[in-house]
């Protein structure tokens, strides 16, 4: 009995051990994009930071001013109000524009993250964020490599804005311009289309285009390709300039889900392990109780 | 010789017990305030530090600081260790609180909380990837374990009463729940074995924004085994606390016993968070003196210096040589869970962020509410084993 | 601007005084950024009847810019100008006509031989031995050329002078030149402009009149004090462009708001002239962009006549306003207060504990015997 029980308990435990301590978890696998994928393609040597795209997003999502002096709307940062923006980096080879939102991964963090599916990616590889599910938890925030979903701090109902390609409006689920048969909006409002919108495997050829048309221009390389696991939003930085000096970090081609998640699922996989550690665990339980109340009889006897 | 508990009993509304409803109180008009005007009003949480002291404490050091139910069931019902058995009923008290803290801690933080009912309901939107789905579940379900495995405590009181409908309901009651216990109990197990780990993986999320000595896949382990020494501690330092104040056996023995258990998870933490460092080739960060390297050197002391101590068989049977070792594990716990959740957080060097005043003040408020109810129920409810000396009043 | 409006409408009325006119050199050398002397030495060769000669050809050209530069004002101011110069030839002004004005001509170039200027109005066509355009049964290369000869300065004003302008657009049937090329190897001050502006031409030529120095030129022999700057540098609808405000469409609420023009076609970003401070005909706001069109680019080769008016063009230069956001804003100050209460709860729980550890010592009430097991 005794060993029986010992030699159960040693298994339970190592198992235990063993399951939550995976040396080398198998990452999940790698998520391609969807097959009617589009997106948007960045070209930060054609932007002259006119900032209509930031304009015309914020009236595309009905998003209210930022005024961070009384002056101007002058956003410094993406957040509850902005969904899109254009930063300037100043460094020694001149003025570099970079336009940050929502990259929409092709393996998001946000949708990794979100309990209850409130970040999706939609049919074409949109991600996007509905209100009806979303407990407000922010774990989205934590995830995302890219710090792009944004939370209204100031609302007492409030919501997690980001960019949604225009599908719909950020941070809801009423339909953007997408739907009009339209381009989002920054990319129809670009006077020098330093931002297009089209399909993703056709602007990938594009982004591939330029730098072979033009090597001396462009950093060699395009930025979404596989970083993070690929990103919806590609882009091109002038020669000279590093992605890291646009906010846009080297990160490698793995998703922020693939060691994590991974790892979950090979604890979890088929539920086999916690229902395994139950049946243990109760058998167990249940012949300690039949000692203890074995022994409050002996006792009473006595 | 009793093993049987019994209540305190006493006044409630001591000294003690006004200044503590004086901390809730406050906590209460501020709670008001965090409703009515939004997180942003209250805290100085922000995008780049979504998460800060209400995660990383109410939720997540304080569901390990409710593990002293887990940790002391482990032992009592998995390893038949029965002599521990008078520690359970206020360990599963102070998990119970504990883990209702941090249920309570979630409600206040997430900034839509009118939701929250359709995270346990509507299981067709779960998203399966999430580790946070994993965590939110089991610790809603835990909780539900923890005060059913505690019911009898209130049960048996209500059985002695007067008559009336709490009787006759716990009348009713007792013998399914007990007829449930041994499944219950099993259950209190796995799920802790659960959500703790996942925790640890929960943060892993963060990718490139959590420091390398932090992020390893070690560390749902990692999380279990401290949050089991944490268990015990909590357990020691509570046991002790309370039977001092209201003058109930002190049980060093049993409390000492505990110290070989803890030997063993805190030298599996040390040696596994040492040696997965080491191995990954992560020696350079522990090495560079900064921040970082500071707080993982304190979290390795706070579990290694109390694992030497506790292996002293001699010494371990003093109170306060126990306590202060409890003490250590407890602070050693919960600052490896603060700099997971927050210190080795990084969103970026231009983003910085401590507490504000009323997001502190709440978090002290909610520590008042559990410690006035736990005070409350061991007054009120057979928790604390053994006789009271024949003279003393509570 | 209202200055020499009321000057103008001074002259015009009876009893003009010395005063007057001392007064209205004043501001004419004031508006072409001369200094005070400039005036007082205008004044002085005014009295001293010194006037220089000026021999104003034209040549393929709409008059625009002389109709311009009677637009400084009421008549008076014209005939201010044309007190303070000796107009000796100009086609559209001479009451004369015929053989008798180009023989006027020559003399006057005879007698004023090294110091008179030349102005030359219209783009100079060199196709076919130039006869797309005669005067007098001469070309307006050869004239040019001739009146060229002995001038002691040379000014091409407005863009078809400058470098070919309207007549040299695609496919420039005639060949249109502008006066640089056509008059290679001399000094040709060049004030371009669809029309120029009046006050650069007065500029140049009361500059050389006074003091016989030219302004500081630019690689294109444009004075620097008006073509050193783009209309970008300098719009006041600038502040609208930073902050991404543009009219679309003519008519939409932003145009009525008066916002940027880029995205309807402004080519401010690329020309260079002074026309966003120097409005024309000392009506405030009639310039271009002031009237709610976009600059066309009129003083630039590159744009005028040769891009659409309502394409888009690359800025020359990127300037971004001080308050562009960077990359990463510091964001989060920390309160004193807070980190004070912070670390008065941690050191209180701190504390706390350690006197627990003390006191929990004094419970030795064990449970009785039977406990182990």
């Amino acid at each position: 009995m005794n060993i029986s029980r010992r030699g159960a308990l040693k298994v339970a435990a190592l198992g235990a051990a063993a399951a939550t301590g995976v040396r080398k978890a198998e990452a999940r696998e790698r998520l391609v994009p969807p097959e009617d994928a589009t997106g948007m393609l960045y070209d930060a040597t054609l932007c002259i930071g006119c900032k209509a795209c930031v304009v015309a997003c914020r009236e595309a999502n009905e998003l209210s001013l930022e005024r961070e002096s009384t002056l101007y709307d002058d956003a410094i940062d993406l957040s509850g109000h902005t969904a899109n923006i254009i930063k300037l980096h100043n460094g020694d080879e001149g003025y570099a524009f970079v336009k940050q939102q929502c990259m929409h991964c092709v393996d998001p963090a946000c949708a990794s993250a979100c309990m209850m599916g409130s970040f999706q990616k939609r049919d074409n590889g949109i991600v996007t964020w509905v209100p009806d599910k979303c407990i407000g938890c922010r774990y989205c925030q934590i995830a995302c490599p890219f710090e792009i979903p944004k939370f209204e701090w100031d609302s007492p109902l409030p919501r997690m804005v980001k960019c949604q390609m225009c599908l719909a409006k950020a941070g809801s689920t009423d339909p953007g311009q997408l739907q009009d048969g339209k381009e989002p909006a920054c990319c129809e409002v670009c006077p020098r289309e330093a931002v297009i919108y089209g399909d993703y495997d056709d602007l990938k050829q594009e982004a591939q285009a330029r730098l072979d048309a033009n090597p001396d221009r462009y950093n060699p390389r395009v930025y979404g390709l596989d970083d993070m696991g690929g990103t919806q939003v590609l882009y091109l930085a002038p020669a000279g300039v590093e992605y890291s000096d646009l906010g846009l970090p080297e990160y490698g081609p793995d998703s922020v889900s693939h060691i994590p998640v991974g790892l979950q699922h090979k604890i979890y996989k088929g539920f086999v392990a916690p229902v395994a550690l139950y049946a243990v665990l109760a058998g167990l339980t249940w012949r300690s109780r039949r000692q203890e109340d074995a022994q409050a009889g002996q006792e009473v006897e006595s | 010789m009793s093993a049987q508990a019994t209540p305190v009993g006493g006044k409630l509304l001591t000294p003690t017990m006004k200044g503590l409803l004086i901390l809730v109180g406050i906590a209460a008009v501020l709670l008001l305030w965090r409703f009515a005007a939004g997180l942003g009003a209250v805290t100085n949480l922000s995008d780049g530090y979504p998460w800060g002291l209400w995660i990383a404490f109410d939720v997540v050091t304080g569901t390990a600081l409710g593990c002293g139910g887990y940790a002391i069931a482990l032992l009592v019902y998995a390893f038949n260790k029965g002599k521990y058995h008078p520690l359970v009923r206020s360990a599963l008290l102070a998990s119970a609180l504990g883990y209702t803290l941090g249920a309570i801690g979630v409600l206040i933080d997430v900034g839509r909380v009118w939701w929250t009912w359709k995270l346990p309901l509507f299981f067709w939107t779960w998203n399966l990837s999430s580790i946070q789905l994993e965590v939110a579940l089991c610790i809603m379900l835990y909780t539900f374990v923890l005060w059913i495995e505690l019911s009898p405590a209130f049960l048996e009181q209500w059985a002695k009463g007067p008559e009336s409908f709490l009787k006759r309901f716990a009348a009713a009651a007792t013998p399914k729940i007990m007829r449930a216990m041994p499944w219950l109990i099993a259950l209190g197990m796995l799920l802790p074995t659960m959500h703790q780990s996942s925790l640890g993986n929960m943060i892993l999320l963060a990718g490139p924004k959590l420091h390398p000595l932090w992020y390893t896949t070690w560390i749902p382990f990692l999380f279990l085994v401290s949050c089991v020494g944490m268990g015990y501690g909590v357990t020691i330092m509570e046991t002790m606390v309370s039977r001092t104040v209201y003058k109930r056996p002190g049980e060093t023995r049993v409390l000492a016993g505990l110290g070989d258990a803890m030997v063993v998870v805190l030298l599996a933490y040390v040696l596994i968070r040492v040696g997965d460092t080491i191995w990954q080739g992560k020696l350079d960060y522990v090495l560079a003196f900064d921040v970082f390297s500071i707080l993982f050197l304190l979290e390795v002391l706070l579990h290694l210096v109390p694992a030497f101590m506790l292996m002293n068989k001699a010494k371990r049977t003093d109170r306060t040589y126990l306590f202060r070792a409890s003490l250590m594990i407890v602070f050693g716990g919960a600052l490896y869970r603060f700099s997971a959740y927050w210190f080795a957080f990084q969103p970026g060097d231009h983003w910085s962020y401590f507490p504000a005043i009323p997001e502190i003040l709440i978090t002290v408020g909610l520590v008042a509410f559990e410690i006035a109810a736990y005070i409350t129920i061991i007054k009120r409810f057979p928790i604390l084993t053994g006789a009271p000396p024949a003279t003393a009043k509570a | 601007m209202s200055g020499p409006l009321e000057l103008a409408l001074q002259a015009s009325s009876p009893g003009w005084h010395r005063r007057d006119f001392v007064k209205a050199c004043g501001m004419a050398a004031a508006a072409v950024g001369l200094p005070a002397k400039a005036a007082a030495k205008f004044v002085q060769n005014a009295e001293a009847g010194i006037k220089p000669s000026v021999i104003w050809l034209a040549n393929q050209e709409c008059t625009g810019c002389t109709e311009s530069l009677l637009r400084t004002s009421h008549p008076g101011l014209a005939d201010l100008i044309i007190d303070l110069i000796s107009l000796d030839y100009n086609e559209a002004l001479m009451a004369a006509a015929g053989h008798q004005v180009e023989a006027a001509r020559r003399a006057a170039m005879e007698r004023h031989a090294g110091s008179y200027i030349l102005v030359i109005e219209g783009a100079i066509p060199t196709k076919d031995d130039g006869i797309y355009c005669k005067i007098g049964g001469m070309t307006s290369y050869d004239m040019v050329h001739e009146c060229a000869e002995n001038a002691g300065a040379i000014i091409a004003i407005g863009s078809c002078a400058s470098w070919g302008g309207l007549p040299s657009a695609d496919p420039n049937p005639t060949g249109a030149k502008g006066a640089p090329e056509v008059l290679a190897g001399k000094t040709v001050v060049t004030i371009p402009g669809c029309p120029a502006n009046p006050y650069n031409f007065l500029g140049v030529a009361l500059q050389y009149a006074t003091f016989g120095t030219l302004p500081e030129l630019d690689e294109l022999a444009r004075p620097k004090f008006a073509y050193g700057r783009t209309i970008h540098e300098h719009c006041p609808r600038r502040a609208h462009f930073d902050a991404g405000r543009f009219a679309r469409q003519f008519g939409d609420d932003g145009h009525r708001l008066g916002y940027c023009l880029y995205h309807l076609g402004c080519k401010g970003p690329q020309t260079y002239a002074n026309c966003s401070v120097q409005h024309f005909n000392e009506v405030t706001d009639a310039w271009p962009i002031g009237l709610g069109h976009p600059c066309f680019g009129c003083t630039e080769q590159s744009l005028a006549f040769r891009v659409a008016l309502h394409e888009t063009v690359d800025p020359n230069e990127i300037l971004p306003p001080s308050l562009f956001p960077p990359i990463f804003t510091d964001r989060g100050p920390i309160s004193p207060m807070a980190t004070a209460v912070g670390g008065a709860v941690v050191g209180g729980a701190i504390a706390a504990g350690v006197m627990a550890s003390k006191k929990v010592a004094e419970n030795t009430a064990e449970a009785g015997a039977g406990e182990e097991g």
